[in-house]
């Protein structure tokens, strides 16, 4: 469980976040929504710690990040793995290499112990074996972001962080990321929290949504309330695109 | 303000650089990965360099010392030293700065832009220690056999083109190239590779960990980063020759 409290952060004296405040649940895929621009990218990477806040707290299980030293929020990242927008594969290693490399880096696991967790962790992810020796920039897209996903649960991670993890992508494969990560929360008790401003995404699995706009908390909910909120923002968000209108008035 | 600016973060990011590694066999293996990338693959462009400066170097000389007072051995001497002093170390190194450094710049910064450092953050990797120490081990520690090997195969370029050209004899050069010989300078100038191999390395690397933007931004930081080297070999050249050569 993750949860922020009143969090501030502001740049150059714009303020960005304006006191959030929320919890997200173990095992869920915890979904933050808004408009490009509202802030969710500054709240994912301020409860990383890619970003200080100026004020509130961030707490990790009944660990505060915000009061930890740099060495125990250190040991704290390693139980944090992101998937971000771009994939951010090491292009210069290959698919294999990648998913091997926070075992190499962090685990004492003999070589063969890791070519198994590498097998298994991109099996999981539906990468073929041929596959495994290619560069990253030999692969489509959609695959990049599966490799991606299999580096981010080769270390067993307790929080796994998404920043947009199926934009660029054809709608189908969007759908199958997306029933990947929701199935990856499931099998191992992770706590996800999915930046996205994908519609398809909120539908499909969207758990617990959390939707912030102009740095405010605005919304929180789950996927089956999320069409028939009366929150003006939210509708006006949501809304904008005409399918989900019909699907509101069909119910 | 912002040169005061720059200063302050190149210290504080050296200070992560030197920080104390999480897994010394990885950072080995980047070592490793780094010699070969930078130095050994350096080493043929050094040649080629070298041997058209020793060859040039010694047509010029003989082109300045044709009175008949001078001894023809001056031309090989000339040519050493010239080598020796300031071709192997100084200009290489400028030359380095442009082939190295902007190699570190853009790697480092396109792997900013595209969040894989973000990424070694995630993991709880000092992204800095990982990244550029291994680079700055690598590039001090080839810098030292690049100047070798610059002023023997500028030497042989001399051998080669001053008898071939007919200014000077194979026997008045070499006679020449052993004439008033200071080992000294071969440590002067060692010292001073070490010096530059630190700031081909460490300044580029600078310029590409804090980049922010998109393709254009590496590319302006790259040119940024190896101007920036320039200068400051410069600088460190001039402290060092007069800290220790006069």
């Amino acid at each position: 469980m993750i949860e922020v409290k009143n969090i501030h952060k502001s740049f150059d004296g714009n303020e960005v976040l304006k006191g959030i405040s929320t919890r997200f649940e173990k095992g869920k895929t915890n979904l933050i929504i808004g408009r490009s621009g509202s802030g969710k990218t500054v709240l994912l990477k301020s409860i990383l710690g890619l970003f200080d806040v100026d004020q509130g707290e961030i707490w990790y299980n009944d660990r505060d990040f915000t009061k930890m030293k740099q060495k125990d929020r250190k040991l704290l990242r390693q139980e944090i793995e992101m998937v971000f927008q771009g994939g951010a594969l090491f292009d210069s290693i290959s698919v294999e290499d990648n998913v091997r490399f926070p075992l190499d880096m962090f685990t004492m696991m003999t070589t063969i112990e890791k070519q198994k967790r590498v097998a298994f962790c991109l099996d999981h992810v539906n990468i073929e074996k041929k596959a495994f020796r290619l560069n990253p920039s030999e692969i489509s897209g959609g695959m990049q972001k599966r490799v991606a996903i299999a580096r981010a649960i080769s270390l067993n991670p307790k929080y796994l962080f998404c920043d947009e993890p199926n934009s660029g992508l054809d709608p189908e494969t969007a759908t199958v990321i997306d029933k990947l990560i929701q199935s990856l929360t499931k099998e191992f008790q992770m706590t996800t929290i999915i930046n996205t401003h994908d519609m398809n995404s909120v539908i499909e699995i969207g758990e617990s949504i959390l939707f912030i706009s102009k740095g405010k908390k605005e919304w929180v909910g789950t996927k089956n309330e999320v069409l028939n909120s009366h929150n003006k923002k939210l509708n006006d968000f949501i809304f904008a695109n005409k399918l989900y209108a019909q699907m509101r008035e069909g119910n | 303000m912002n040169f005061f600016f720059d200063v302050g973060r190149y210290f504080s990011m050296l200070k992560r650089v030197f920080a104390r590694p999480e897994k010394h066999r990885m950072y080995f293996k980047q070592l490793f990965l780094e010699i070969d990338n930078l130095g050994v693959n350096s080493v043929g462009l050094v040649i080629i360099i070298s041997i058209f400066i020793g060859s040039i170097m010694t047509i010029q000389f003989a082109y300045s010392l044709a009175n008949p007072l001078y001894p023809s051995e001056l031309i090989g001497l000339g040519t050493r030293d010239t080598l020796m002093l300031e071709f192997s170390s100084t200009m290489l190194a400028l030359i380095m700065a442009g082939k190295i450094g902007s190699n570190i710049t853009s790697e480092i910064g396109s792997m900013r832009v595209t969040e894989q450092i973000d990424s070694l953050e995630i993991m709880g990797i000092n992204s800095a220690s990982y990244l550029i120490l291994p680079k700055i081990i690598a590039v001090v520690f080839i810098f030292p056999f690049l100047y070798i090997l610059s002023v023997f195969f500028g030497i042989l370029g001399g051998l080669a083109t001053g008898p071939l050209v007919g200014v000077i004899t194979i026997p008045e050069y070499i006679a020449g190239i052993q004439w008033l010989f200071f080992p000294y300078y071969i440590t002067f100038s060692i010292i001073k590779m070490i010096f530059f191999g630190f700031l081909v390395a460490s300044v580029p690397a600078y310029f590409g960990y804090y980049v922010q933007g998109g393709a254009l931004q590496v590319g302006k930081a790259s040119t940024k980063a190896v101007v920036n080297t320039n200068i400051l070999i410069l600088l460190f050249d001039l402290i060092l020759t007069r800290l220790l050569l006069t």
